[in-house]
């Protein structure tokens, strides 16, 4: 599992971060999600906020984004909220980083269906490109995670990398991803099997075949 | 009111209680480590599992399922037995069994229950989960690894305290109680989740690896340390006090006891004074007790002498100190060491009147020139709870944190002549309003004033009187009961230049005042009393005596004898006694059971424990004015108030950690 201790706190730290603010354009989407909650209950924005925060500090690192304690002591000032209860949640949820990370973080599933359609080869896959469990690749580019399911099983085995799903790979179709994404691509999220559109079942539908085209009534076949 | 059958008992319970309630009303001992009675429900320990009908197959925890008309319970089933015993195996799945180093064995919940409950071996062969230490200051000790984590301190701080400082990082099996980047927990009740945490992950670090509770006295007592006189328990060993720990009493403390009142007791083995001293040629020298009572028989006091009381003392000392100078002939009595000199003719006006169980229930609340926190943390609990009902809380005098959402009126009290419209609409608007009078207040002579505001405000109302006034020493009211009050306060006293005077334990009295007189102090520390002393007699702290102390709201109470004075020191009442004969008077007590009977038959109400009737609150005098304002509190350090707390080195530590923010550094171990 995922090291999800915060970044510890140090000079240089707060030097970097101490002064972080949301942008006009941050700051709008902000109080957007504070308003939808009653007056005073603005803590219940403090996801969003987080997950903004996050997105800021992605930009201007240019990496998916993380949370350095001091831009947590922002959302927790900006909501008039303990520090603590900001970090409780910034360390409930895998989806927020407490440590830097890279400018795609890979995100790969190694639970059971993933593992048995072959995420093995996926690791092996990302191993071969520099990365490792929990680091940043050499050059910056790459953050790699073992995750448990992300819900794609149908279309195992998956890998999530930034806000995309890329789903069943193979080891060439997830080099082809990620050397889109090293040449500054946007390759086609989703499904990576050609004549497959969503996670409709491969080779066709199995079962209610009759209502493919139209409504069916099979209550007279019960 | 819904009825339930426990076990086949019928019950008829209150509407909105728990299953588990239900259980407890019916005589059943549900095993439980996160729920607490005074705290919100968490329902995540599971160990309170019982079997209820109507309902899922399968057991429930009763903690959190609210009775309900018709239910039936089992709390003894097979069923309920196999979930205890799979909960327990859970639970310990990751436990450490360290029991022989950790300093909760013998009291500790987990300990009690897995005997009581759990399956007597476990089939766990994988490694255990280690968590590493968490610094939370200098008075909580951790041993994370030992956390299950019930969150019980995590809701202590966050409902109780109101400081929002411990929580819950990570989740499953990575979730780690910590405080926010590891700072120590700063407030005045942190050390209470040490009594609150079930296991030994929370632990005392001054008592560490200090004692066993099973070779612990306990004795009953009541802390000094503020004017609250919460009921603790001192817990000793041979002739040391080891430790404090509080007492429930809903009235006063409920359970919880501030930092000073747990951790001054190691002043108690500190800088004491264990024999007699006398002041020869400008030095204090040691002596004997014949030499000392004949020099101050030598100053031939006949009338001129005089008697000032300390905070910590208890009354038997104090009327013992009145026999005397009434034997002599003298009633210069007084016990507000500062100075202070309100006026004291009326004991209503100047006692916590809406008591402090009282006081959560009142719906607008006006502190004048009070820093509620350190002055007395237990009735800051309490105004917490009064204003999360929504009372609202508005306070005069310079700004301090609260824990609870109050309005600042400024320092200047010119407003209680000419009250602004908020505070006079929220006040007369209010059901159960209340004043709560600090020493701040008194001192800037917003008494008389304040008196006014009674009628205006309307703080008596059928079963309710509002009108209070916080005290900070533990003597205040027995002495102002026992008549240590002089007209012009401590000012009458100094010009009335006594031959002699005693100084009972009286540390904050400035004896430059005192020039001429001979000093001879009485007490238990070498403070600045005994330093500015020409004669010290060597006397008992609380802890060493048996006596009756009355707190802010006028509740008489009762502290044992734990532990024996150290050295020569003897019980404050001997020595005034002995003094007696030495000076040729009679006081008409030979033993502290005649001496308690002599001071009940002229004080009836300290003769029985529980709030004294003191009648009702005086007409106001309609002349007075407030004047000037409250531009600080008394209380500069608030783990350094009296000689106790200041020999104490974990008050001490304390003091130099959280209020003034040393490093201190950990020596290597």
């Amino acid at each position: 599992m995922a090291d999800r201790s915060p970044q510890p706190d140090s000079p240089e730290l707060r030097a970097r971060w101490g002064s972080f603010e949301f942008s006009s354009e941050y700051k709008a989407k902000a109080d957007k999600a504070i308003a939808r909650y009653p007056e005073g209950r603005q803590k219940s924005a403090v996801m969003p906020l987080l997950d903004l925060a996050q997105r800021q500090v992605g930009e201007e690192t240019d990496t998916q984004g993380w949370l350095p304690l001091p831009v947590i002591e922002y959302v927790a000032t900006y909501l008039e909220m303990p520090a603590i209860r900001v970090l409780e949640v910034a360390s409930f949820y895998f989806m927020y980083n407490l440590k830097p990370v890279g400018k795609y973080h890979v995100q790969v599933c190694g639970t059971t269906p993933c593992m048995l359609r072959g995420s093995d080869a996926l690791f092996e896959t990302c191993a071969a490109r520099g990365m490792f469990k929990g680091h940043v690749s050499q050059d910056g580019l790459w953050t790699l995670t073992e995750v448990e399911c992300m819900g794609n099983c149908a279309t195992a085995p998956m890998v999530q990398i930034n806000d995309d799903n890329f789903e069943d790979l193979t080891p060439e179709r997830l080099d082809a991803v990620l050397d889109a994404l090293a040449a500054g691509e946007s390759p086609k999220a989703g499904t990576q099997e050609p004549g497959r559109h969503t996670s409709e079942p491969s080779g066709g539908p199995s079962t209610l075949k009759q209502m493919v085209d139209a409504n069916h009534d099979y209550r007279s076949e019960w | 009111m819904p009825k339930v059958t426990v076990d086949g008992q019928e019950i008829e319970v209150p509407d909105g209680a728990t299953v588990l309630q239900a259980c407890e009303l019916a005589g059943k001992e549900i095993p439980r480590f996160c729920y607490h009675e005074r705290l919100s429900i968490a329902g995540n320990c599971r160990m309170c599992l019982v079997e209820v009908k109507p309902g899922p197959p399968k057991p429930q925890a009763s903690c959190a399922l609210p009775a309900t008309e018709g239910q039936e319970i089992r709390t003894d089933s097979q069923m309920v037995k196999t979930a205890r015993e799979g909960v327990m195996e859970f639970l310990l799945i990751n436990h450490p069994l360290d029991c022989p180093i950790c300093d909760q064995g013998g009291e500790c919940d987990l300990q009690d229950q897995s005997m009581m409950y759990g399956r007597g071996a476990t089939r766990y062969t994988a490694n255990k989960r280690a968590v590493s230490e968490k610094y939370m200051g200098p008075l909580i000790k951790t041993i994370m690894t030992r956390c299950i984590h019930c969150t019980r301190c995590v809701r202590f701080s966050e409902e109780i305290a109101g400081v929002d400082e411990i929580g819950a990082l990570g989740r499953g099996e990575d979730m780690q109680i910590t405080t926010y980047l590891e700072q120590a927990a700063e407030h005045e009740l942190s050390a209470n989740v040490i009594d609150l945490c079930p296991v030994g992950a929370l632990t005392s670090r001054p008592y560490a690896f200090e004692a066993r509770p099973w070779e612990l006295k306990k004795t009953l007592s009541i802390d000094v340390s503020d004017a609250i006189g919460a009921n603790i328990r001192l817990d000793s060993r041979g002739r040391e006090v080891m430790r404090a720990l509080p007492r429930n009493n809903d009235d006063v403390n409920e359970e919880w006891i501030s930092d000073k009142a747990r951790y001054q007791v190691d002043g108690l083995q500190r800088r004491r004074l264990d024999s007699v001293w006398i002041r020869k040629d400008g030095t204090l020298q040691k002596a004997g007790w014949d030499e000392a009572f004949a020099a101050i028989a030598a100053a031939q006091p006949g009338k001129s002498i005089a008697a000032i009381a300390g905070d910590l003392v208890d009354c038997e000392t104090m009327f013992a100190a009145k026999a005397l100078l009434s034997a002599m002939g003298s009633d210069l009595l007084e016990g507000r060491q500062t100075g202070m000199a309100y006026d004291v003719s009326n004991l209503a006006a100047v006692n916590f009147n809406s008591t402090l169980a009282g006081i959560e229930t009142a719906d607008a609340i006006l502190i004048l020139g009070s820093h509620i926190r350190w002055e007395a943390p237990l009735v800051n609990v309490r105004l917490r709870k009064a204003a999360k009902r929504g009372a609202k809380i508005f306070i005069a005098g310079p700004r301090w944190e609260t824990t609870f959402p109050a309005e600042f009126l400024g320092e200047d009290l010119g407003f209680l002549n000419d009250v602004p419209q908020a505070l006079s609409e929220a006040m007369t608007g209010a059901e159960r309003p209340a004043i709560i009078m600090g020493g701040a207040g008194l001192a800037a002579g917003a008494l008389a004033p304040a008196l006014k505001l009674v009628e205006q405000f309307g703080l008596i109302k059928d079963g309710w009187n509002g009108f209070n006034v916080l005290h900070m020493a533990a003597s205040r009211m027995g002495g102002l009961m026992l008549g240590y009050a002089q007209a012009g306060g401590i000012a009458d006293v100094a010009d009335a230049k006594p031959k002699v005077l005693l100084a009972l334990g009286a540390d904050e009295v400035d004896f430059t005042n005192f020039g001429d007189s001979l000093k001879v102090y009485i007490g238990h520390h070498g403070d600045k009393g005994a330093h500015a002393a020409d004669i010290i007699l060597p006397a008992a702290s609380y802890a060493e005596k048996d006596g009756t102390y009355v707190n802010t709201e006028g509740r008489v109470q009762f502290a044992e004898k734990a532990v024996f004075a150290p050295g020569d020191a003897r019980e404050d009442w001997t020595i005034l006694r002995a003094l007696a004969d030495t000076l040729g008077v009679e006081l008409g007590f030979d033993s502290f059971a005649q001496l308690q009977s002599a001071m009940i038959a002229q004080v009836p109400a300290l003769g029985e424990e529980g709030l004294a009737d003191l009648g009702a609150l005086p007409k106001p005098d309609a002349k007075a004015k407030a004047q000037g304002s409250i531009s600080a509190y008394p209380i500069k350090d608030f783990y350094l108030t009296n000689p106790i707390a200041r020999a104490s080195a974990v008050m001490q530590r304390c003091t130099a950690e959280l209020l003034h923010g040393e490093e201190i550094l950990e020596a290597a171990e």
